[in-house]
């Protein structure tokens, strides 16, 4: 495919943040590996997914894409208006002001992500006013063709938050991530609080905005339905760190991570064909201040041999763009 | 006779009528789901059952029945003797329904205590026993917890514990596993059918999730603003389903739609207090809306175990 060959807009390379922990008075700060070497590249018009359990640093990873944290080591690249790779981290307040206006973010809540004292047209015309020069009645004549885009009506304009239902606000915060016409929009589980019927619009909406206007999305989810339908390429994240990573159709037919067949087998079926053996996965997510030695997701594993609690597996390519941070894939 | 007997239950909140006529029954050792949206009853329907409808809403039904007793003429103080001991319930939020204030212990034993009796040391050893039954490791350890050590998937054990503590014959679960993640909510499903096994208790599930239903229900109401739009048995919902709202449900589902297909969904929102139409309440979202729809209220029709509320039911053969 040519296409995945398209030159990438966002750029992660081995991006980790570390958080500092308090354990108690006069003792010594732990480390929290919140997001522990993560690299992919997103080329224009494609949608990566993100998915994993809580606390796998999905929203870490979130927070570093959208420069509102610096990582701790690690760089990210962004694509300018030229095409060419700017390094964010190490870039000057200019520059960073120009890169913001490229990536964008969708939050899960819609009910929180609004300010219910601000009108929805003063939400959407709020990015042009502070990245834009443009008058009163072009910032308002854009927020009009850009509500008309994602299906709202033009008197919603001088509506209140608290008169939409979770569909319309997502809508709207959707419209508000794609006023500045970014490159990369991220969306944190934009449809995890909205209903079938809802998410099942907004899911629409997505793909349709994104096939007019070349947006990349970095889909975070914990939703693997959603995901299979949405998403070009997945990537499963388990403790800070990826342990798989595959275009979306082979991860689904052929995962290789025992983790990630345990996510699979785990998310209930309609289709009794379609469902797994149940293969419940054992215990909880080990916390991040103490994780296990060798492979974090050993302990868990039903898998696991003596060796994977001494080495540590890295990310491993094995074939078709898929790769696999296990030590025994070859075997199973 | 069905354990729990239920015959056109209304709840009312002023003018707003939040649960429109349902009637169910559950028997004894089964597994009843209830899906629908945000908005439909499902939740409130399951606090009429409890008992837990507070000032201004109002409970009514034509029967309201349990084990053969009359929950609704018997004694409020009776029916709260009954409520944790014979009935008991799960809610969504887990981190919210236990106590901040006091420990994991404190609580499961004050269920103890307040409908079985005992000394401190039974009620401890009892504890401890139950703990282990949900599956929680080091449960010696974990009794001194307060909750907020305790993570989501832990809390939800414990309140499943806290439910399960006096042998209930019916357990109605509200969205158990819905703040849950996937790994942990096969988890929790995977217990909560084993105790139901078990013990031969009833189950309702409720849920908004079609996946879960599938997998563990054997009968479900599908609700639609407060009434029951649909019953059938499990799969035969799944592989037929006979009203439209159903169907539209199961299509907007992104597992039937991979591939960057778009999504078959339906416009609109459930009607709210002020908007109820006059007609069928799915008449303004429906695909196969004839004009009869837009006037008449259908009724819940169809033989026992597969009825439907719709003047047109589909009629796709099962495959």
């Amino acid at each position: 495919m040519s296409e995945a060959l398209a030159a990438p807009v966002l750029e992660a390379r081995a991006l980790a943040k570390h958080y500092p922990v308090s354990t108690g008075l006069f003792k010594p700060k732990a480390l929290a590996r919140a997001l522990d070497g993560v690299s992919f590249a997103l080329p224009a018009g494609h949608t990566l997914a993100v998915v994993g359990e809580s606390g796998c640093g999905k929203s870490t990873l979130a927070r570093q894409l959208t420069m509102i944290e610096a990582p701790t080591s690690g760089a990210l690249m962004l694509a300018q208006s030229d095409q060419k790779l700017a390094d964010v981290t190490h870039a000057d307040a200019a520059l960073k002001k120009q890169l913001r206006m490229q990536v964008q973010m969708v939050f899960q809540n819609p009910f929180a992500s609004l300010n219910p004292r601000k009108k929805i047209g003063h939400a959407l015309e709020e990015p042009l006013a502070i990245n834009i020069r443009a008058g009163a009645a072009e910032r308002s004549e854009r927020a009009r063709a850009m509500m008309a885009r994602v299906g709202l009506r033009p008197e919603h304009h001088a509506r209140y938050p608290h008169m939409f239902s979770g569909g319309q606000r997502q809508r709207v915060a959707i419209a508000r991530a794609l006023m500045l016409a970014p490159k990369v929009v991220v969306l944190d589980e934009p449809v995890s609080a909205l209903d079938v019927s809802i998410q099942a619009q907004v899911l629409n909406l997505l793909m349709d905005l994104q096939d007019e206007t070349q947006v990349a999305y970095v889909f975070i989810s914990h939703n693997l339905a959603v995901v299979e339908l949405i998403a070009d390429e997945v990537l499963v994240m388990y403790l800070g760190k990826v342990v798989e990573r595959a275009p979306t159709a082979l991860l689904f037919a052929a995962p290789r991570h025992p983790y990630t067949q345990a996510l699979l087998a785990s998310t209930p079926r309609i289709d009794a064909a379609a469902r797994q053996q149940r293969q419940v996965l054992s215990g909880e997510l080990p916390s991040p201040l103490n994780p296990p030695s060798g492979c974090s997701f050993h302990k868990r594993c039903p898998h696991a041999v003596a060796r994977c609690a001494t080495e540590v597996p890295v990310l491993e390519d094995v074939g078709g763009g898929q790769s696999v941070a296990c030590l025994r894939w070859r075997e199973l | 006779m069905s354990l729990l007997q239920v015959d056109t239950l209304q709840v009312t909140f002023g003018a707003f009528t939040a649960v429109d006529g349902v009637s169910l029954h559950v028997d004894a050792g089964e597994v009843l789901g209830i899906v629908g949206e945000s908005g439909s009853g499902k939740s409130v329907t399951a606090l009429a059952l409890m008992g837990l409808i507070d000032e201004p809403g109002r409970v009514g039904a034509r029967q309201l029945s349990f084990d053969g007793r009359d929950l609704l003429a018997m004694p409020q103080k009776q029916r709260r003797q009954m409520l944790g001991k014979d009935i008991a319930m799960i809610f969504q939020d887990p981190m919210a329904s236990l106590n901040p204030c006091f420990t994991v212990a404190f609580q499961l034993m004050e269920t103890l205590r307040i409908h079985e009796g005992g000394s401190r040391r039974e009620l401890r050893a009892r504890a401890i026993e139950l703990l282990q039954q949900v599956e929680i490791p080091d449960a010696q350890r974990r009794l001194d917890a307060y909750p907020h050590q305790l993570s989501g998937g832990m809390s939800q054990r414990v309140m499943v514990a806290m439910a399960i503590a006096c042998n209930p014959r019916l357990l109605i679960a509200d969205e158990p596993t819905t703040a849950l993640d996937v790994t942990i909510q096969a988890q929790m499903l995977a217990l909560l059918l084993r105790l139901q096994r078990e013990r031969g208790m009833a189950l309702v599930l409720i849920t908004h999730d079609l996946g879960v239903v599938a997998e563990i229900a054997q009968r479900v109401l599908v609700m639609y603003a407060g009434q029951v739009v649909e019953t059938a048995a499990v799969p035969g919902l799944f592989a037929a389903p006979r009203h439209p709202y159903t169907e539209a449900l199961l299509s907007a589902l992104p597992e039937h739609n991979i591939g960057r297909r778009r999504l078959r969904s339906m416009g609109g929102v459930v009607p709210g207090a002020f908007d109820r139409p006059a007609g069928c309440l799915l008449a303004p979202r429906c695909a196969y809306v004839q004009p009869k729809c837009r006037n008449e209220r259908p009724t819940l029709d169809g033989d026992v175990g597969a009825q439907a509320r719709c003047f047109f039911p589909l009629t796709k053969e099962a495959a």
